[in-house]
């Protein structure tokens, strides 16, 4: 899988990350993640909670502690050059300026001590070298385009002066507002209420439309993602077992893990058709089962599948080898296709 | 707008602590046993001198009229005259007051220029050389009490090196040993508040997000972290200059500096009641005023203080 060519924006190749701990095996948080995007895709990436979607993304800003966190293998090419290469002073000036991200809790990832437009001025100032009332222009026109109506008045307040959604809003205004290729949006609306959840959804959808970036977009909830996405991707244990484009993830699934997930939550569509849990849960990632990893909570799961690890292929209707990327289809199972047990 | 309300809200405190002091104050002296009256006729005076300046001090009314009184008088800030010397309470302790201000203002100087880096330093480069320093200084300070450094110091600076004076006042450099051995001590405990309240901010998600930002290290400790962190460390300091005011009691005794811990203990020596009552009064107004003022400066550091 990954975008093969120059014009990619994103390509993750067999992306090995692992935390060591005060005792025992080392927590293998990501184990050869490929993961690619083309300029302006919005991309799903879902997963359960503990699957490796935070580690990918924190791996991504180049945020992880090192130590406990190591990255083993892999390389993250970010408009062809390697990420994991540069120095740090170096991955600093791409944070915030070419790769941003905007976070789950907005009150608690805006800093309480300062004004709204000074959290966003000083980045303008950092990033793009602009004066005080230039950065303070930028700002208000950047508060008018993530839907801060009255965008003085919210500039000039501190983060606890602000509702929920706006604090969201705030939260998208900093990171767009150095005009980064890339958004990495890790569950952005987790934190809100639903009416507030799809306003945001919206902005998004609105910002990438003008602004032409490439959105990473992490959520747990799929209904959320296929509002969004352009194409999902579905992690387990820390690989990614599952990608495509919206319309066949959600349409044809592949994999009996992503199977799964569509039958565990409610879909407008899917009326009548029965809500299902899967049983167990992600393992942990001290202790990841051999094989595929999913093979203990698999409904198809055969003997294979707990020792050999199911390399990513794909499987689609188009023809051509030159397709493009966002139309690939690739699954990591030893049984695509096989039928469904009811 | 919102922070005049607060602010005189606060100022509302500051009066309701101050009345009640007093008040306390006066009736805890009627409850200590002795008649000021007597103390000051002396021993073979007759009944009806007694009873002349018991008159004249007004401890023959009843003693609802007693406290009117005396809260008049407080309010006007008139704590009547000394008994030993004849002159107005408020006089002499204006007289006295500078130099122990003085004192505990450099005493905090010395606390905060000392507790704060090394605290920063200690927080941000944790388990380092420095780390470790300030811990065995926080150690030391806490464990040593301030008269015994003090006299330590003057040994040490005064007797052994002639650097500074060993007695008397009147320069600054009368007061250098006198407010490193009040600082000492207070510097133990704001460091080891500094260093903790930095670690807390350190490990916040905001700072995540100004890493997220691109922002350099030095801005995400020194400008996001800090600023947070500053808030408990401002009230710790400003806390610290109320105590260093009553530690400076106990150094002036030390360093024979004739600031107010001298009168006081003076006038409780010789049963000098209004001296004393005022003496008392004075220092409650001063805690409170600064409490007051750190108030306010912890808001305008805060903004999340003034709703509320």
């Amino acid at each position: 899988m990954g975008t093969q060519g120059n014009g990619a924006l994103l390509d993750v190749r067999g992306l090995a990350v692992s935390f060591d701990g005060r005792s025992g095996a080392p927590a293998r948080a990501l184990r050869g993640v490929d993961l690619g995007m083309a300029p302006g895709e919005i991309r799903g990436l879902v997963g359960e909670s503990g699957s490796g979607k935070t580690v990918t993304s924190t791996c991504l800003m180049g945020l992880l502690p090192s130590p406990p966190a190591r990255i083993d293998a892999g390389e993250i090419l970010f408009k062809g050059r390697d990420l994991l290469g540069l120095s740090a002073e170096e991955r600093r000036r791409v944070r915030g300026r070419e790769i941003a991200m905007v976070f789950q809790e907005p009150s608690r990832y805006l800093n309480p001590a300062f004004k709204i437009g000074t959290q966003i001025t000083e980045m303008l100032g950092l990033h793009l070298g602009m004066g005080k009332a230039e950065a303070r222009a930028k700002a208000e026109e950047l508060a008018g385009l993530v839907g801060l109506g009255g965008g003085r008045r919210v500039l000039a307040s501190y983060p606890h002066e602000l509702s929920g959604g706006m604090k969201q809003r705030a939260m998208i205004a900093m990171a767009i507002s150095c005009n980064p290729s890339l958004l990495i949006a890790d569950e952005p609306t987790t934190a809100l209420d639903v009416t507030l959840q799809l306003q945001i959804l919206r902005l998004i959808l609105r910002l990438r439309e003008g602004l032409g970036m490439g959105i990473l977009f992490i959520s747990h909830d799929l209904r959320l993602v296929r509002i969004v996405a352009d194409t999902v991707s579905v992690i387990y244990a820390g690989r990614i077992v599952e990608s495509a484009p919206r319309e066949a993830l959600f349409g044809s699934p592949l994999h009996p893990y992503t199977r799964l997930l569509l039958q565990s939550i409610p879909l407008a569509n899917k009326r009548g058709s029965r809500l299902r849990a899967i049983p167990g849960r992600v393992p942990d990632a001290q202790a990841v089962p051999a094989g595929c990893a999913f093979h203990p909570r698999c409904p198809l799961a055969e003997e294979r599948c707990s020792s050999e690890m199911p390399e990513s292929t794909e499987h689609a209707a188009g023809h051509a080898a030159d397709r493009h990327a966002a139309d690939r289809h690739a699954v990591a199972c030893h049984f695509v296709g096989k039928t469904w047990p009811d | 707008m919102r922070f005049l309300r607060f602010a005189l809200k606060r100022l509302g405190r500051l009066l309701l602590t101050v009345l009640l002091i007093s008040t306390i104050i006066f009736f805890v002296i009627r409850v200590i046993p002795g008649d000021p009256a007597l103390v000051i006729a002396g021993v073979d005076a007759s009944q009806e001198d007694i009873a002349a300046i018991r008159a004249k001090l007004g401890t023959d009314k009843p003693l609802v009229v007693q406290y009117g009184t005396w809260l008049a008088a407080v309010a006007r800030f008139d704590f009547g005259k000394s008994l030993s010397t004849g002159q107005p309470v408020v006089r002499m302790i204006f007289e006295r007051f500078p130099l122990t201000l003085a004192l505990a203002l450099l005493g905090l100087a010395i606390s905060v220029a000392l507790a704060i880096p090394l605290g920063i330093i200690s927080a941000v480069r944790r388990w380092s050389a420095w780390d470790y320093l300030g811990m065995v200084f926080s150690q030391v300070g806490m464990a040593v009490p301030s008269f015994w450094l003090g006299i330590l110091l003057l040994l040490l600076f005064a007797v052994k090196i002639r650097v500074f004076p060993l007695f008397g006042s009147g320069s600054f450099r009368h007061l250098v040993l006198p407010a490193v051995s009040l600082g000492f001590a207070r510097a133990a405990v704001l460091l080891r508040l500094t260093r903790a309240s930095m670690v807390e901010e350190m490990s916040r998600e905001y700072i995540v997000t100004a890493r997220a930002k691109g922002l350099p290290e030095r801005m995400v400790k020194y400008r996001h972290a800090l600023k947070n962190a500053m808030l408990p460390i401002v009230t710790m300091a400003g806390i610290q200059l109320g105590y260093m005011l009553g530690g400076a009691v106990i150094i002036e005794q030390v360093f024979s500096l004739p600031g107010l811990g001298r009168l006081f203990l003076t006038g409780v020596y010789q049963r000098d009641f209004p001296l004393v009552q005022g003496g008392i009064i004075f220092i409650a107004l001063v805690f409170s005023l600064i409490n007051f003022l750190v108030d306010i400066l912890y808001s305008a550091l805060n903004p999340k203080i003034r709703i509320g």
